[in-house]
């Protein structure tokens, strides 16, 4: 199994392992992808040359050529939507988003074709493309720049939708992500990419569609995905140097959810937190905790709690502490619960 | 008429852009618009009087059309009717929910349908049942999408027409990545090459999916015909309404060719269309076609044009119709007889009455199809929704729910 970094012990790591960020990884599964698929192309906005604003896609035009890392012109719904196009050819377009709130002019293209053509045409239309969004805030970044769309992907019949939270992950997600043939929606913790993780290219990655208990514990259940993770890793520590131990669980699939682990470990501990940067109305933490009710009933001894961002548009960026769920909100929310 | 500046040069004399798509004071009086006239550089071959106008620019492209090939492309065109007026007629009927007319744009369609080769692919609207019947894909496997038992039967793949898109313009894009990958792939360079011909409405033609389909398929040297069927109309809104210039003068600002041909003349869509295909094939895509057309009934059965235009306008473009001018061609050059326009028409009753033979007897799709390939490789989330309804739902079985 490839672990993630988080429990990790420091020189634990094999003589094959190397320190990669996650951003370093996303670009080495990316590598790996393509080599192993000729039909496996990138595209996006400043993709070749400049491997991107966030440099995911770095070196790949050299290496691969202008006709498997395009440039493309600058227009969301050109790039998905010729994306279908050559998907339909046999293609396995791998598209870049530049930034969370440049998706919707891109909208139309996912929701309406992207999604549904294999629907449409009862599976003789095949759609393996993967879309990546760089997602979330807490970069300091100016609007339009720091959103989580991913519920309304989520919210999508015919989508799917992941995030991974660590370097280890980025490195199987992305390829496991192309290889699916599904449209994957592939959401990347943007705050989180110069974190840094051993990778063991070796390793035998869990399936792309699982959620994974990341920290075990019997006092309540912290349930996150993408950046928040490692905000709930963060509080998981502090709660137990004050004596209560916190289960974290990285959901790592949005669409389909895997939200067995999450039942099993509410059944446990009877206390559940959902943390997500997103705006609670309608969103994936409203689901899940919808989810949780119906299968946990008699388990529960408080009402899921969520913590997100609120219900505004993201607010400019000197108030984004106050908008991202951290440390102490989220154990201000555990500390609710159990005092229920 | 030999480069891409003369192609897409806006004519001189004709008024500034602004207004060279509004209608003179005449027709105005006339109950007429300016778009009832396809203007002086409308490429026509067979005029509305089915007259066989030379035309040294364009006459190569369809040198080797016999008298049985027009034969052909009038009996194409009247089974294609037959299909359409059924169509109307069962969904009047209350056989099928909706249906989406194309009577009056058979040559549009069979000119363009018959210009594609075998490893050309074809992107439709939701209205090309003529070019769908050059693709040869059964008419009753149109059915399903308007009787609501299925959103497109046919295989794409295989039939190398894609499924009918609704929502305006996306396909142009998806046509200008097929095409885009038929480049990659080196097919694309000689004769055997492979194009793409997408097919839009002037309507469309303001979608930014157009837009940014023009850009990709030109910046990529996409082998990709844009064929617009300029039917005058999106649903109540006129062309003038989507644009100032002429539509095929848009291309120029895009950097490829741009021409107007006479979508109801069966045989100058034909030169024109295999023209454009020929260029993509051989590596000097993307084109742009707007025929120039008419929509002679409504957008589809749920539509009233009388809220929007006037009978006048219909009857000006009855008199072009695009089956009449090839009929009258091939008596007067005595090229067809009583017998072969009899055969043609009862070929097309027959095809007809097949067509509602069909349509009556189609069953309900079973409830099961509701979760039917949402994923290519399962959803167990969904999984689990399906086997909760199918078990509620079978308890209602045999009751008198």
């Amino acid at each position: 199994m490839a672990t993630p970094v988080m429990n990790q012990e420091p020189g634990a790591a094999a003589a094959q392992t190397r320190t990669v960020t996650l951003g370093k990884s996303l670009n080495l599964g990316l590598r790996a992808a393509m080599e192993a698929d000729p039909k496996v192309i990138v595209m996006g906005e400043d993709v070749g040359k400049l491997g991107g604003v966030f440099r995911i896609t770095d070196g790949l035009q050299k290496d691969f050529g202008e006709q498997r890392v395009l440039d493309t012109p600058l227009a969301e719904s050109g790039i998905v939507g010729t994306a279908v196009g050559l998907a339909i050819r046999g293609f396995r377009p791998v598209c870049e988003i530049q930034f969370d709130g440049f998706i919707f002019p891109a909208f139309d293209q996912i929701v309406s074709q992207v999604a549904k053509l294999h629907f449409r045409s009862q599976g003789k239309i095949k759609v393996p493309m993967v879309i990546r969004v760089p997602f979330g805030g807490g970069i300091g970044a100016v609007e339009h720049h720091s959103e989580s769309p991913e519920s309304y992907f989520a919210h999508t019949a015919g989508l799917k939708v992941v995030s991974c939270s660590n370097a280890v992950d980025a490195y199987w997600m992305i390829q496991q992500a192309i290889r699916c043939d599904d449209p994957v929606l592939f959401f990347e913790p943007k705050r989180r990419y110069y974190e840094k993780a051993e990778l063991d290219v070796d390793a035998t990655p869990d399936p792309l569609f699982a959620s994974r208990v990341l920290r075990q514990g019997s006092a309540a259940t912290l349930v996150s995905y993408g950046p928040s993770v490692k905000t709930c890793l963060e509080s998981a520590v502090a709660a137990a140097e004050e004596g209560t131990e916190l289960e974290v669980i990285d959901l790592r699939t949005l669409s389909p959810l895997d939200l067995t682990p999450v039942f099993e470990s509410v059944r446990r501990t009877g206390h559940l937190v959902v943390v997500s940067e997103a705006p609670s109305e309608s969103s994936l933490a409203s689901e899940i905790a919808a989810r949780v009710q119906e299968e946990c009933f008699y388990s529960l001894e408080a009402p899921v709690l969520r913590v997100t961002g609120f219900d505004t548009p993201y607010p400019p960026s000197k108030l984004e502490e106050d908008f991202l769920p951290d440390l102490d909100r989220v154990l201000d929310a555990v500390d609710r619960s159990l005092g229920w | 008429m030999s480069s891409p500046e003369q192609w897409t040069h806006p004519e001189p004399g004709v008024g500034p852009a602004a207004t060279a798509a509004a209608p003179t004071a005449e027709q105005v009086i006339a109950g007429l618009r300016a778009t009832s006239e396809g203007g002086p550089e409308l490429v026509q071959l067979l005029t509305p009087e089915g007259e066989r106008v030379p035309n040294p620019e364009w006459d190569r492209y369809v040198a080797d059309i016999t008298a049985d090939d027009l034969r052909g492309l009038y009996r194409d065109m009247v089974l294609t009717r037959r299909i359409d007026r059924e169509g109307n007629a069962l969904q009047r009927q209350g056989q099928l929910g909706i249906w989406v007319p194309l009577l009056g744009q058979e040559a549009a369609q069979i000119g363009a349908g018959r210009a594609l080769k075998p490893q050309d692919m074809a992107f439709p609207s939701y209205r090309e049942h003529g070019v769908a019947w050059c693709k040869d894909v059964a008419p009753s496997d149109l059915l399903g999408i308007f009787r609501g038992t299925d959103h497109g039967s046919w295989d794409p793949i295989a039939k190398r027409f894609h499924l009918y898109t609704i929502v305006i313009g996306n396909q142009v894009l998806n046509a200008a990545g097929y095409a885009m990958g038929q480049r990659f792939e080196g097919k694309v360079g000689d004769d055997d090459g492979e194009a793409t011909m997408v097919f839009f409405g002037d309507g469309a033609t303001s979608q930014g999916d157009v837009h940014e389909g023009f850009v990709w398929a030109s910046v990529y040297d996409a082998p990709l015909v844009f064929f617009c069927q300029n039917n005058q109309w999106a649903i109540s809104e006129p062309t003038e309404r989507q644009s100032r210039l002429p539509l095929y003068q848009r291309a120029r600002g895009y950097g490829f060719p741009g021409i107007r041909v006479d979508g109801n003349d069966v045989l100058a869509t034909l030169a024109v269309s295999r023209w454009a295909l020929s260029e993509c094939r051989h590596g000097n895509g993307p084109v742009l076609i707007e025929a120039f057309t008419y929509r002679m009934d409504a957008h589809t059965t749920t539509d009233d044009p009388s809220r929007y235009r006037l009978t006048d306008e219909l009857e000006a473009w009855k008199l072009k119709d695009p089956i009449e001018r090839v009929r009258v061609h091939l008596v007067r050059h005595e090229q067809a007889d009583k017998e072969f326009f009899d055969s043609v028409q009862a070929e097309s009753d027959q095809l007809a009455a097949e067509l509602r033979e069909f349509c009556v007897n189609m069953p309900d799709p079973p409830k099961e199809r509701i979760f039917s390939q949402v994923y290519e490789d399962g959803n167990p989330v969904l999984a689990a929704q399906r086997d909760t309804y199918l078990s509620y739902a079978s308890g209602f079985e045999g009751g008198d729910h």
